[in-house]
């Protein structure tokens, strides 16, 4: 007697937005909602086939709006839940990622980034949307945004988004691209035992002493759902502790906007995640994330071999950025190197953190990522 | 001794968010009594209940009702109450908003949610103008009426809602007026009691807004209106159910049996399992 399992341990060749849906499963979602867009659809569909395998509960709903919205829904509801989108999806789910973030939604939202603006070029890749990412919606609020370069990270990081939006009760998006989507890789998939599954903290107090919006010591409040006896409230508006409407009071909003942004800052040092490759004497740091750092980790490799002084920081959380990390990479090295395929987004940031020390920015738009040999070229101008 | 008098149904009310932002002569409250007193008569679970609400007048309704309750972005309770639904089929998932945020930037879920038949039950305040923001024209605006920006009369044909509700796969749909206080009461009674999308349609005034626009600058004088024009055509073609100046065609329209979306999601998640259960 056979029941399909939950976790597919071992080791697999599947595409990213297979690996993407496997995680999602992994990390414990029982909730998708979706709307078909490329790339982004094998996610949806994979987990149309998987998700009814074990009772979690899989809709594709009336477009991307509705999809983020009953995500939203669900969540509130207790179950972990999930979305993916591309570009104009993302677009569209735009205001409701405020309506999470306001209401302090766990939720994770995929977003593999394709050619735009508009419908742009469905079936090729880009990285236009990280700062959409971080400013798509309107008001002031933190974010968590990670970007994967491979199918491995593909699973791995969906699960990391689950776990960081349980923990901040905070809308958290896998920004993958066309490539890593699409791309076949192997996949190693580990026992129950060595996954790390965070859960959303529940209140541990009786219903009539629960303050559904009362931040704990770090700064995120416990949430209660649906049907447990708790009787809250919850609003989009500016509100109070108790979830009640505070439309009128400067010091309401003061105060949740302000934790709404320091959640995420305040705990950035326990977020943030890079990969830093031969930083520790670099003179020319090439600072990447998705799939244009795995062309950069080549181009470093190979100006090592001609002798220069090349390390790669490799961007894995988007936001909160990583500056204290760019910061230190900058205060040694002579330049840095930001290859994106966009027309200059991180790269402002890294700009920023990076101070005094030259940045040069590298773009690329359209089919193909940039060649190891054309960010070599550029490492080779920066000394 | 003096008693404190406390109303019967208070309990089903936030005291924490009195007084509510209604004006004098609004349906609005006159809805959420009928729809506490459903509750009350059918005794039910009220920590199994989530009242959904979008924006607009009628939207700070959720917030009202002391159970659990969520205040969406405009348009979309129809789709978090989906999400609702889908993930614990045992709550009873009740989504009370208006006319403009359920049938204009909305008007999408609604239809679909109601082909889908998920087991969601929907009260509309249908006050022909989006009160909130101050009384413009909206999606079910009779023609020729006033509103701040119809100034010369509204050339837009409005919505019958109860015909769109049956065309779209709703399983009971009902239209009342706010002055049909006790078959309001029966008609949400009726639906809390039925599976699949249920809707109620309910023509609520609004005098401080469109009223004054309409030669009816008072809540008695739109209610003498729908006194005057209200007709009961129980189980009459939808697709008639007129509202003009004379005529407001009230009643059920649509009372069917049909195995909601969420059963038929866990039927077949069962069936997949007992198939696999199988090899």
């Amino acid at each position: 007697m056979t029941k399909k399992r939950a976790l597919l341990t071992g080791v697999h060749f599947v595409s990213g937005d297979i690996a993407c849906a496997e995680g999602a499963i992994a990390a414990g979602c029982k909730f998708f909602a979706g709307y078909p867009i490329t790339p982004a659809t094998e996610i949806a569909e994979h987990l149309a086939e998987r998700m009814p395998e074990f009772g979690r509960i899989y809709i594709q709903m009336e477009d991307e709006i509705a999809s983020i919205t009953a995500v939203i829904g669900a969540s509130y509801a207790g179950l972990k839940a999930m979305t993916a989108t591309s570009g104009p999806g993302f677009s569209l789910m735009q205001e409701n990622i405020g309506l999470a973030v306001m209401t302090e939604t766990p939720c994770v939202i995929v977003d593999i980034m394709r050619g735009g603006p508009s419908t742009g070029q469905p079936t090729l890749p880009g990285q236009q949307d990280v700062m959409q990412a971080k400013w798509g919606s309107h008001g002031d609020y933190g974010i968590i945004a990670l970007a994967p370069s491979s199918v491995q990270e593909m699973f791995d990081l969906t699960i990391e988004a689950f776990n960081l939006s349980e923990a901040y009760r905070v809308p958290t998006f896998l920004m993958g691209d066309e490539i890593v989507a699409h791309m076949w890789e192997k996949v190693v998939i580990p026992s129950v035992s060595q996954l790390r599954i965070v859960n959303r903290k529940k209140p541990h107090v009786e219903p009539d002493k629960y303050e559904p919006f009362m931040p704990e010591d770090d700064l995120v409040p416990s949430m209660a759902c649906f049907g447990e006896g708790y009787r809250f409230h919850a609003t989009g508006l500016t509100h109070d502790e108790y979830g009640y409407p505070k439309t009128q009071s400067s010091e309401a909003q003061s105060i949740l906007v302000k934790r709404l942004c320091e959640k995420i800052s305040k705990n950035a040092d326990k977020i943030i995640k890079v990969e830093e490759v031969m930083l520790d004497d670099a003179d020319v740091v090439v600072v990447a994330y998705g799939i244009v750092a795995r062309s950069a980790l080549n181009a470093v490799r190979r100006a090592r071999e001609t002798g220069i002084k090349a390390g790669l920081l490799r961007l894995i959380t988007l936001w909160p950025f990583p500056e204290k990390h760019v910061a230190r990479a900058a205060k040694q090295a002579k330049a840095i190197i930001v290859p994106e395929m966009n027309c200059g987004q991180m790269v402002r940031e890294v700009e920023r953190a990076a101070k005094e020390t030259p940045v040069r920015f590298l773009s690329k738009l359209g089919e193909d990522p940039h060649t190891p040999t054309e960010i070599l070229e550029a490492i080779r101008r920066g000394i | 001794m003096v008693q404190e008098i406390v109303h019967p149904l208070s309990k089903y009310l936030r005291s924490a968010m009195m007084p509510h932002i209604w004006c004098p002569g609004c349906g609005n409250g006159i809805i959420l009594n009928s729809f506490v007193q459903a509750l009350d008569e059918l005794q039910r679970d009220i920590d199994k209940l989530v009242v959904v609400s979008g924006i607009g007048c009628i939207g700070r309704t959720a917030g009202y009702v002391n159970a659990d309750s969520f205040h969406t972005t405009h348009g979309r309770p129809i789709a978090f109450a989906t999400g609702v639904k889908l993930a614990n089929p045992e709550l009873e998932v009740v989504v009370i908003s208006g006319d403009g945020d359920l049938f204009a930037i909305g008007g999408n879920h609604f239809i679909h949610a109601a082909r889908r038949n998920v087991g969601i039950k929907v009260i509309c305040a249908n006050n022909f103008n989006y009160g909130m923001t101050g009384g413009q024209q909206g999606p079910t605006t009779p023609l020729e009426a006033s509103t701040t920006t119809t100034p010369y009369g509204n050339i837009e044909h409005p919505f019958n809602l109860v015909h769109l509700a049956a065309a779209s796969g709703a399983t009971y749909v009902a239209r009342w007026t706010t002055l049909h206080v006790r078959r309001l009461t029966q008609s949400i009674k009726r639906m809390l009691q039925k599976e699949g999308f249920c809707f109620i349609d309910v023509i609520s005034p609004c005098p401080e807004i469109f009223g004054r626009y309409n030669k009816m600058p008072s809540g008695l004088e739109m209610m003498e209106w729908f006194k005057k024009a209200s007709v009961v055509e129980n189980f009459s073609d939808p697709s008639k159910a007129e509202i003009t100046p004379d005529k407001i065609v009230v009643g059920e329209f649509v009372d069917a049996e049909k195995v909601s979306y969420e059963r038929l999601l866990h039927e077949k998640i069962a069936q997949i399992n007992e198939k696999w259960m199988e090899r």
